[in-house]
C-alpha cells in the first residue's frame, strides 16, 4: 500500500551559506514542485521538520535553511554528495496564475523571502507572466541578507526595495526601518489589478496588510503564508489546524479574505 | 439475526473466534485506579465472558488497540528503511455505542482528511470488528443523546448480557461462529436514549466568542496535563519522534506518538513562535474542533465528541466539558454579548 510517510533519499548537490545561520541547500530530485509548497525534511534518527521550498529546476530543489533546531543544526553540518530525506510536496502553494497580466507587490520579512524566491526566479526566466513585480524585502540587519546576489540580478529586471531594521554596521547606505516604510510608499498604479504576497514572521504579516489595506488593496488581492508546526503534512497529525482549517491541506498560502478569519 | 447463550456457551464462541481474532474489551484491573483501593477499568484482551466489565464505564477509549500511544511508522539502518510487521490475526472490539462512534470520527481524520490515506490507521482499522455492549444505563457523566452518539446502525454484533444469559444481535459475517452454540430468538438492540446531562450546541460561532472572557476561568483552572485529551475516544493528533538505539546510533525507527493540544509545546515551532499560550485559549480550541469544526469542516451530521464524558471524569481540576459547553451556548445565544473583552 502507499505509505506517504516514507521519505525518499535525495542527494545534496550544493550548499550555498546566505548568512552565519542560513543556508541555501540545492537537492538532486525530478520531483514537481510549485512555489510555496513544501516538504517534510528528515534525517533518521534527529526529526523531521517541514519546510519550504525556495526555488527548483528540471531535477532540482532548493530548500533555504535557518539553523534555529534540532533538525537544522545537523542539517547545517551536511556537506555536498550527503543525502537528505524528503516526502511532499505539501500544500497549495500561490495562485501564479490568478496573477498574470497583473501588478505583482510581494513584501516579504527575513526568511520569508525563500518561500517566494522561486516566482521571482520564474519571472526572470520569463515562464510566468506578470504585468509588473515589485518586491519590497526587509532583514533585521545588514548580515541577514539572503540572495544578496540574486537581489542584484533581480535588480535589472524588477524594482526591488531592501531595508533592514537596524545597522549595527555603521556603513549601510540602503534604506533603515521596517518593511511597512517601504509598504507605505511603495508606487501601486492599478489599485484593482494589483495582487500582493505577504510572508515572514506572524507579527510583521499582521502589520503588513494593515498596511496595504490603508493602501486601498482589497483583501481579496492579498495573498499570506502561514508557517506552522507540521508533523505529517497530510492532515492528520493535527498540529497544524486552526477552527476548521487545515494549514497543511488548504494551505500554506491563504487569500486574506479567508486568513482574516483565522484565529489559533 | 437474534442468538442466546449461556455463559458456558457464550464462551465456546469467544474460544473459537480466538483463534482468528485478538479479542478486546473493557476489563477491571485490580487496585490499579488513579487513587488508593481504587480498580482500573480500561481494554484489555479478554478470554471468557467473565472477563469482561459489563457495569462500569472503561476509564479510556479503545483507541490504542488500532492507534497505538507509541507505533512505530518504519525502522531505519543508516538510509535503508523496513516496515513493522503487524499481527496477521483480526481484531474484534467490544465497545459500548460512543466508543463505537468515535471510531468513525477517528476513521475521517485518518481515512478522509486530505487526499492520502493513512495507511498505519487503515492497515489496522480495518481488521477490526466491533460487538457492541448494549448500556443498561447512562453514567453519571454521559451526555451521548445530546451528541448523538448513543445507537449504532452498523455492528458485527450487538450484546446485551442479562445475569446469566447474554442475548446477541449478530450480523451476516458472524452468523456461523454464533448459530453453532447459541439458540434463536428474537433480539432487537436497546439504546439509551436519555441522560441526566443534556447540552445545548450552539450552531453558529461568532469569532468574537474567541475573545469572550468565559475562556479566562481555564487559564486559571486548567493545569495542561493533556489527560482529557488521552481518554477521548475522538483525539487523534500525534507527533512524530526519531529514536536511535544507544549501542549503534546508525540504526533506530521514527514513530508517532500521541500528542496533546492541551499540553505546552503543542504548537511549538523551531526558532520559537507558538501558538495558544493561555490554557483557556486551548480549552476554546479543544472545545471548539469537538462541537463545531468537525462537523463544519466535513459537512457531516455528527460532531467530533460522541458524548462519553470521560475528559469530565479523568480532570484533576474538575473541569466539566459539558458545563463549558452550556456557558458557550449562553455566552453565544446572550444577545448583548457581555463579556466580550474589548
Amino acid at each position: 500500500m502507499n505509505n506517504p510517510y516514507l521519505p525518499v533519499k535525495a542527494k545534496i548537490i550544493n550548499v550555498k551559506p546566505q548568512t552565519e545561520i542560513d543556508y541555501t541547500f540545492r537537492l538532486e530530485t525530478a520531483i514537481k514542485v510549485a512555489s510555496g509548497q513544501f516538504f517534510e525534511v528528515s534525517i533518521p534518527n534527529v526529526g523531521e521538520a517541514p519546510i519550504s521550498v525556495s526555488d527548483f529546476g528540471d531535477d532540482w530543489i532548493e530548500m533555504t535553511i535557518r539553523n534555529v533546531g534540532k533538525l537544522t543544526n545537523v542539517i547545517h553540518k551536511l556537506k555536498p554528495g550527503s543525502h537528505l530525506f524528503i516526502r511532499g510536496p505539501y500544500g497549495n502553494g500561490f495562485p501564479i496564475q490568478q496573477m498574470s497580466d497583473k501588478d505583482l507587490i510581494i513584501a516579504v520579512g527575513g526568511t520569508g523571502l525563500a518561500p517566494v524566491k522561486s516566482i521571482l526566479s520564474q519571472y526572470c526566466k520569463k515562464t510566468i507572466h506578470l504585468k509588473s513585480l515589485t518586491l519590497l524585502t526587509g532583514f533585521k540587519s545588514p548580515a541577514d541578507i539572503l540572495f544578496r546576489e540574486e537581489i542584484e540580478e533581480w535588480r535589472k529586471e524588477f524594482c526591488v526595495e531592501l531595508t533592514v531594521d537596524k545597522d549595527d554596521t555603521k556603513n549601510w547606505t540602503g534604506n533603515i526601518g521596517l518593511i511597512t516604510g517601504l509598504i507605505s510608499k511603495v508606487s501601486i498604479s492599478d489599485i484593482t489589478n494589483t495582487q500582493v504576497i505577504t510572508v515572514g514572521p506572524p507579527i510583521m504579516m499582521k502589520f503588513s496588510v494593515i498596511e496595504f489595506l490603508n493602501r486601498k488593496i482589497a483583501k481579496e488581492n492579498i495573498w499570506v503564508s502561514f508557517e506552522r508546526k507540521m508533523c505529517c503534512g497530510i492532515g492528520k497529525c493535527g498540529h497544524c489546524k486552526i477552527d476548521n482549517t487545515y494549514i497543511c491541506l488548504d494551505g500554506p498560502v491563504f487569500n486574506y479574505y479567508v486568513a482574516q478569519n483565522l484565529i489559533d | 439475526m437474534g442468538y442466546s447463550f449461556n455463559i458456558s456457551t457464550f464462551n465456546n464462541v469467544l474460544r473459537e473466534l480466538s483463534a482468528d481474532y485478538i479479542i478486546y474489551a473493557p476489563v477491571k484491573i485490580f487496585n490499579k485506579g488513579v487513587f488508593s483501593d481504587t480498580d482500573l477499568v480500561t481494554y484489555g484482551q479478554i478470554k471468557t465472558l467473565e472477563d469482561i466489565e459489563f457495569e462500569e464505564k472503561s476509564h479510556f477509549s479503545s483507541k490504542e488497540i488500532f492507534f497505538p500511544i507509541t507505533q512505530t511508522l518504519f525502522y531505519f539502518t543508516e538510509d535503508a528503511f523496513s516496515l513493522p510487521k503487524i499481527s496477521p490475526k483480526k481484531i474484534i472490539i467490544f465497545c459500548r455505542p460512543c466508543d463505537a462512534n468515535g471510531i468513525q470520527r477517528l476513521d475521517q481524520i485518518f481515512l478522509k482528511n486530505g487526499d492520502l490515506m493513512d495507511n498505519y490507521y487503515n492497515e489496522l482499522r480495518k481488521k477490526v470488528h466491533l460487538f457492541v455492549l448494549e448500556c443498561k444505563y447512562s453514567f453519571d457523566t454521559c451526555f451521548c443523546v445530546s451528541m448523538g452518539a448513543n445507537k449504532v446502525d452498523r455492528y458485527s454484533a450487538f450484546i446485551r448480557r442479562a445475569g446469566d444469559t447474554v442475548l446477541c444481535d449478530v450480523s451476516v459475517d458472524f452468523e456461523d461462529r454464533f448459530s453453532k452454540y447459541g439458540t434463536y430468538v428474537n433480539m432487537t438492540p436497546v439504546f439509551i436514549e436519555s441522560n441526566d446531562i443534556k447540552v445545548d450546541i450552539p450552531e453558529k460561532i461568532p469569532k468574537s466568542i474567541f475573545y469572550h472572557k468565559l475562556w479566562d476561568e481555564y487559564s486559571e483552572r486548567c493545569i495542561a496535563c493533556g489527560r482529557c485529551n488521552v481518554v477521548c475516544p475522538t483525539c487523534s493528533c500525534f507527533t512524530m519522534q526519531d529514536i536511535f538505539y544507544e549501542d549503534n546510533p546508525y540504526c533506530g525507527e521514527r514513530r508517532r506518538v500521541w500528542a496533546s493540544c492541551m499540553i505546552d509545546g503543542f504548537t511549538d515551532m523551531a526558532g520559537g513562535n507558538s501558538f495558544r499560550k493561555n490554557k483557556g485559549e486551548r480549552m476554546r480550541f479543544r472545545l471548539l474542533h469537538k462541537i463545531h469544526d468537525f462537523k463544519q469542516k466535513f459537512g457531516s451530521n455528527h460532531h467530533m465528541c460522541v458524548g462519553c464524558g470521560r475528559c469530565s471524569d479523568v480532570c484533576p481540576e474538575n473541569i466539566s466539558f459539558t458545563a463549558c459547553i452550556q456557558k458557550l451556548n449562553q455566552a453565544v445565544q446572550s444577545s448583548d454579548q457581555r463579556g466580550l473583552k474589548s
